[in-house]
This record gives structure tokens, sequence and C-alpha cells, in this order.
């Protein structure tokens, strides 16, 4: 068997590399505590973290807080210094060029979504903390679920509840640090805050937190390997590769890939193996069965290569793929049956990653 | 007698030592206490960490067990003094817990089950590496080979899940500043099991495995429950050999069956006249994986038959099995006919059925 080729850096991604590195120390880090609803305690935790970065010795400072807060938060403020927020048409501001004036190590900002008030250097709080971060400051901040951009439609559905402040995902994912703020439902302090089938709604809101915060954790993690170089050989999460071809009967393949990937909330691919000798009527079918890969919202993948089967090793082994798909045609001839056919190469080409065989 | 309804489980899930778990579960402790619960510390392990030990001032302490073991004096918990103290709410670190030898039973987790069967709430910790159906992934990951294990359903059981979220960078430096381990053991450490590689890693499992509990633990709508009716249709069939991998085999098949949602049963295949005819270090390896299935709730079955791959397709079309977990054919250098080999052999005979073939597990 040949060997599957491994990827490495080239001289160019090296280069890029190195100045992100020169960029990152230049920089200051951002750290966002994540909650899935409000009452979960996001505050807290974030201030406490505050508390004990000044008893270690850091130059912390608060840039922003909420009006509403619970107690043990008021009590944590009390012991840091804090930037005032300015007021520009009767609203409140973070007040940006004084923190940069006063420069701490590391500025608190709760809320990150807050819209600023019209005429403000920046319309959001989270462009501020970018060009505070911009300005060599770190920053630790709180955000909730609901005010992720890309999670909007889910959260509204979750709690009919419409907001307008948000922050794009890219914020989040490019943070240096997240952290899940993780409570059960049953917290008084939770349950307030939703009404009727309170305990279901934070469930839902609960999951798709983590989720969300596993997807962040897993594209660190790719970045880490890749910026060491070291090859990922395990799946940390589910990635199912479902193999398409003109005569395979996908429907099943797909329906199961889908399944299996929503219950490990991993991830879905379908791929074909370009070919060129295909008739009109076997090109129809590759079509058809590229659509209903694509309505279940697989992520697919046109390959190449002589030997079909090393193309897709090769794929899989880059995409960190746990378990492929592929249908098995009952036609076979004398040979085959002594010596297998694709499925037993298929088998043994695939060290390391499960096999699930369809049946047409 | 009366009967009393079983304690409520609630788990306090990491990724490694010093995030935090500890703490968390004793400030819980002391929420429920000022709300006028009687609650015990049953087992703690401060790890001489002084903030978790100021965080059980005030817990009363349910004094260790000292038993004696080859010379030496183990502590561990008491948990026949806490079935006589009943409190309503115990706080146990620690489930993965070994006993030492010659306790009444061997592991953490077991005790903790006796207390909720007694009607005690338990709040205990455990890290995510500890799930027997992740060890092969763990391992895979780290290149350590986790011993102390929990069976996946005793967090499928437990009523709340909550994952206590740190980052691995701040794991790390809290071990550099000593906060969790002597500096010996913490320079040790981060050589080994805390490389910030394995660390990110093992925080995704946890993350996905707190939000595949919660998933679990949810009411379907009505749409979800159409669908989760069609899943219910789903049924696995392990087959377990004396071969070493069935190990890993029974842990991957196990945890797809959970997620979902099928039942699943492990099957053997001796020949004829049965497993009392197999060599005795067979037979021996086949029973410790039977028995390995039935911890961790997996129904078995032994049959007998000349042709392991034929006996296993008409159990499988008896029982509606639809989809079949076997091991990865181990290759020689040299092409071998494969119609000798199982895998071939069941992909072929079972015509309904979708044949998962596991992957062994590697490291390089």
């Amino acid at each position: 068997m040949p060997d599957i080729p491994v990827k490495r850096p080239d001289p160019e991604q090296l280069l890029r590399q190195v100045e992100a590195e020169e960029d990152f120390s230049r920089r200051g880090r951002l750290k966002v505590f994540l909650g899935y609803s409000s009452g979960v305690g996001k505050s807290f935790r974030m201030l406490d973290e505050a508390r004990r970065r000044q008893e270690r010795g850091q130059d912390v400072v608060i840039g922003a807080v909420q009006d509403k807060r619970p107690g043990d938060v008021d009590s944590l403020l009390g012991c840091l210094e804090s930037i005032p927020m300015r007021t520009i048409k009767g609203q409140s501001a973070m007040d940006v060029p004084a923190i940069l004036r006063r420069h701490p190590e590391v500025i608190v900002v709760d809320g990150l979504a807050f819209k600023n008030p019209p005429g403000s250097g920046n319309a959001e709080r989270w462009q501020d903390c970018e060009e505070i971060l911009d300005a060599g400051i770190s920053v630790i901040g709180s955000v909730n679920l609901q005010y992720i951009a890309e999670m909007r439609e889910q959260v509204e559905a979750l709690t009919g509840k419409q907001v307008t402040d948000t922050i794009p995902r890219s914020f989040l994912s490019g943070a240096d640090e997240i952290v899940v703020v993780d409570a059960p439902p049953e917290q008084p302090s939770l349950q307030e805050s939703l009404g009727p089938q309170a305990q279901e709604r934070l469930s839902a809101l609960r999951e798709l937190a983590l989720v969300l915060a596993a997807d962040v954790v897993d594209k660190q993690l790719e970045a880490y390997l890749e910026r060491h170089g070291i090859e990922n050989l395990w799946g940390t999460q589910e990635r199912i590769l479902v193999c398409v071809t003109p005569r395979a009967n996908v429907e099943p393949m797909i329906a199961s890939g889908r399944r299996n990937a929503d219950r490990f909330h991993g991830e879905l691919f379908a791929c074909y193996v370009e070919q060129d000798e295909l008739s009109a009527e076997d090109r129809g079918r590759l079509e058809a069965n590229l659509s209903v890969a694509r309505e279940a919202r697989a992520q697919i993948e046109i390959l190449h290569g002589e030997d079909p089967i090393h193309a897709i090793m090769g794929f899989a082994r880059e995409r960190g793929i746990t378990q492929i798909f592929v249908g098995h045609s009952l036609r076979e001839g004398f040979w085959t049956r002594i010596f297998g056919g694709p499925v037993d190469k298929f088998v043994r080409a695939a060290d390391g990653i499960d096999v699930r065989v369809f049946p047409h | 007698m009366t009967e009393v309804s079983r304690g409520e489980l609630k788990v306090f899930l990491g990724y490694a030592a010093g995030s935090g778990k500890t703490y968390e579960m004793l400030s819980q402790g002391q929420e429920l206490q000022r709300r006028g619960l009687d609650v015990v510390a049953g087992y703690f392990e401060s790890h001489g960490r002084l903030d978790t030990i100021a965080k059980a001032e005030g817990l009363p302490l349910v004094p260790r067990r000292r038993v004696e073991y080859r010379g030496a004096t183990f502590e561990e918990m008491d948990t026949e003094a806490i079935l006589a103290r009943r409190p309503e709410v115990c706080l146990v670190d620690e489930l993965a817990h070994t006993n030492v030898p010659g306790s009444e039973r061997a592991k953490r987790w077991q005790d903790v089950e006796v207390l909720l069967e007694a009607g005690i709430n338990v709040y205990t910790t455990v890290n995510v590496q500890h799930l027997e159906s992740l060890n092969g992934q763990v391992w895979q990951i780290t290149g350590v080979r986790v011993r102390e294990t929990i069976p996946d359903w005793v967090l499928a059981n437990a009523a709340e899940v909550v994952m206590v979220d740190v980052t691995p960078r701040a794991l790390l430096n809290r071990l550099e500043r000593g906060a969790v381990y002597a500096p010996e053991k913490a320079r040790r450490a981060m050589e080994n099991f805390f490389q910030e590689s394995h660390l990110v890693a093992l925080r995704e499992l946890a993350l996905r495995q707190t939000a595949h509990e919660v998933d679990t633990r949810q009411a379907p709508s009505a749409g979800e429950g159409a669908q989760a009716a069609q899943e219910s249709s789903e049924r696995l069939l392990i087959h377990i050999t004396a071969d070493p991998s069935s190990a890993e085999l029974i842990r991957r098949g196990k945890r797809i069956a959970d997620h979902l949602r099928g039942p699943c049963v492990a099957v053997a295949v001796c020949p004829p006249p049965g497993i009392e005819s197999l060599p005795h270090a067979e037979r021996e390896a086949v029973e410790r994986h039977l028995n390995f299935a039935r911890n961790l709730h997996v129904e078995t079955r032994v049959l007998t038959g000349a042709d392991p791959a034929k006996a296993l397709v008409e159990f499988a079309g008896l029982n509606q099995i639809t989809q079949l977990f076997l091991a990865r054919p181990r290759y020689s250098r040299f092409q071998l006919p494969v119609g000798l080999n199982l895998v071939h052999r069941v992909v072929r005979l079972a015509r309904t059925i979708q044949v998962t073939v596991v992957a062994e597990r590697h490291r390089r």
C-alpha cells in the first residue's frame, strides 16, 4: 500500500506563522466568559478572575460593568479600580480614550455586545475591545450566547426574545481563551429570566453554548497542532465521511451520517472521487446523490486521484475523519470473492478509522 | 419497612486535576447548607490547596476509615458511617477512585451507588478521561492508559452533569505557580499528561460530553419524538472474541449505541460443543470480555456455531439487528485470500445489515 502523504507546512506558511506569532506578542490577549443565559454567573466568574489576577500583582482595571447586577458582583467590584463610563446623549459607553491613557495590563469589560451611543468612536463595544487589544492591553470580557450574531436565530426561536446587540462569532473564535460558565437550569437566578417551560429552553440554550465552545476549542486545537507541526491522529469530535458514487444508494447513508453527526455534535462530510468516463446517465445520478448530501448540510469535497481509495484516505486523514461510510454492491465476480473487492481494500487501507459498510 | 426513594446524583465534570471541580462542589455544598439542608463532606481531597480547604470550612466531615493493607495504612471513605449519619446531601470527591483491596466495594462509584440507594443525594467530581467508553481515545490523545474508570451509565443516571470549565492556559499557570501539585510533580505533569495539546483535546471531549448529557436529559419535542422512534429501531451487535481488540470494540459500540439511543448486545461465538471446549486461556479471555460488557450494561449472549460469520448474521436476522460491529482484521504483509476473513464473509452474508469495522487505536 502506498504511503498516505502527510501535509507539511510550506515556507510561505511558516513565514505567515512567524508574523502571526510576532503580532500575537504585541497585541493584548482576549479572554471571554461565555454564558448560556443571564443569571448563570458570568460576571461573577469574570470579576473573581480579575480579583485573583490583581492579587497576583497584575494591573487590572474595570472598563465597563452592567447596571443591573447581583450583590456578590458588587462586593467584588469594590476591590478593583475602575474607569468611569462616559455618558453620550444620555447613554453610557466605555471611555476608550481614558483607558488608553491609563494603559493598564488588563481591562475588564462586562457585556461585550453592547451598542455604543451614536457619536462614539466605534459603533459597538466589542470594536472598542479590538482597539484596546491592538494597543497591547489584555481584555477579559463576558457575553451571553444570545448575543453571538450567528447564534441569534437559533436562540430567538427558543426564547422568543429579539436582540439587536450582537458580536460576530469570529470575535469569539479569535479570542485567546474562552471559558464556558455552566450551571444547571434549576438555579433560581436563571428560572426568572424565561417564563414557562424555562427548564427545557434553558437546557437547549445550555447545549448550544457547550457545543459552540467545543467548536471554538476544536479550532484552537487544530491551530495548535498545525503551529507545532503535530499530525492529528485522533478525533476529539466525530467526523463522518460518506463516500458518494453514481450508483450508491446514498439516502440511508446520508440520513444515518447526519443523525450520527448530530447526536455526537460532530461534522458530516461527503466526498466523490472524480472519474473521467462517466456516462450521461451516471452523471445525472451523481448530481442527484450529491444534492442529497447537500440538502443534509454535508460539507462536499470533490477529490482527484488515480486510486480512489488513496484519494479518500488522504482526505480523511487530513480532516481527522473518525468514521467512513461506504456502500457495498452484492454483485461480484468470482475473483472478487476470493481476493476481495473495493470494500476489503477499503477496510485494509482505513487504518485507525472506523468503516461502516452499507448494503445496497 | 418503608421504601426510600433513590437519592439524586450531581456530577461536576472536568478534564484535569486543578480545574476547580472540588472547589465548585464545596461551594455548592455551602450554598445548600445556607438554605438549611443537612450537608456533609463524605470524602474530599484538598491536595493541600488553601482555597479548597477554606471552602470546606463549616461543612461537617465524616471521618475517613483507616484500612491496613500490606503493612501500610490507607484512608477510604467510610460509607457505613455516612449511612448511619443519614445526611440529606453527601459530597464525595473523585468518583473514579479505586478502593484499597479488601474494602467492601472495589470502586468509589459503587459506594456512591449504595448511598444513592439509601436515599442520600450525592454531589461528586470526576474528570472526563475516566469514562470507560473514552478510554481508547484518551490513550490515543495522551499516551496514558487511564486505569481508574467509571461505566458510562453512572454518568447517564446522574440527575445533573455540570461542566467545570477552565482554560488550559489558566490550568498551566496554576501548575507553574505550584497551586496544583508540588514543584517536582508539577514539572513531571507538564511533560506528560499536562501538555497543552492534550489539555485542549480533553477539554473538547469534556464540553461535548456535557452537551451530550444535557441533550439526553431534555424532553423530546413532538418532531423529535417521531425521529426518536425511528432511531430507536437502531439495534447494535458487538462481536466479542478472545482477542484484546474486543475491549475497544465494546467501548466504541456502546458509546455509539448510547448516542443513537438504541439497545446493543455483545455476542461471542464458540465452536461446538460450546464455550467449555475452548482452550483455558481463550475461554478466560472471552469470559473477561463478556464480563466487561455486562459491567457497562451491555446485554451478552454466547452462541455455538462452527462458522462465526454465519452464526452472527443468523442471530442478527432473528433479533432485528441493524448494525454489526466487528474488529478490524489483522493484516499480514502478504495478501491472503480475503475469503478467509470474517469481515469479508459477514459483509457478504449480511444482506440488509450494516457492518461497522472498528479500527484499532494507534499512537505514533
